[in-house]
């Protein structure tokens, strides 16, 4: 019972916050303030929905390998692609808040 | 209880992938576009896992570590294009 709340609650928490990078990268003014909403948001947003099938799968007595290799996968990659992404605006345009 | 939770979220997710395709449509200029389909990959990433989770299905998971590692190539293959002009050479 226990379990299923906590699973829940991350399930929950993780929905919540790709949706709220999401309604920032609709609404945010700038191409920057954009590019930090969904990076912020995908990182605690799948954290928090593979914190519950790590929660999920230690109750059920199995390792949950998988959801753990795409957690590492995502927290290397999401910083490389932001950073590339800055990178080529930045070459392309005036800098943020001139 | 589950159930019902990883169905909300799944809800949130799809209004999510909905909002960014709309970023992806009206998306002033090149930057945006490639933004909007770096975070449409990374919402199908966690919605396969909430429908892997739903449906206990393993198969799921695979399909979004996939999905990961082609989203990831792909968002440097066009940062690079905008950066330089080709992908290779």
């Amino acid at each position: 019972m226990l379990i299923e709340i906590v699973a829940s609650v991350l399930v929950l928490l993780g929905g919540a916050f790709t949706l709220v990078g999401s309604i920032g990268l609709v609404r945010l003014p700038d191409f920057f303030t954009r590019l930090h909403a969904p990076t912020k948001a995908a990182t605690l947003g799948v954290g928090g929905i593979v914190a519950a099938g790590l929660v999920q799968s230690a109750a059920a007595g199995t390792m949950g390998l998988r959801e753990l290799a795409i957690a590492l996968f995502l927290f290397i990659t999401a910083p490389v692609s932001a950073h590339l992404l800055s990178k080529a605006v930045l070459r392309h345009r005036d800098p943020p808040g001139s | 209880m589950l159930s019902v939770a990883l169905q909300v979220a799944l809800g949130m997710v799809a209004l999510a992938m909905a909002l960014t395709v709309v970023r992806l449509v009206r998306g002033p200029t090149v930057a945006d576009r490639i933004l909007a389909l770096d975070t449409l990959s990374i919402n199908a990433i966690a919605l396969l896992l909430l429908a892997g989770m739903l449906l206990q299905g393993a198969m799921l998971f695979e399909a979004a570590l996939l999905i990961a590692m082609t989203g990831f190539v792909s968002t440097a293959a066009l940062c690079r294009f905008l950066l330089r002009g080709d992908v290779i050479g």
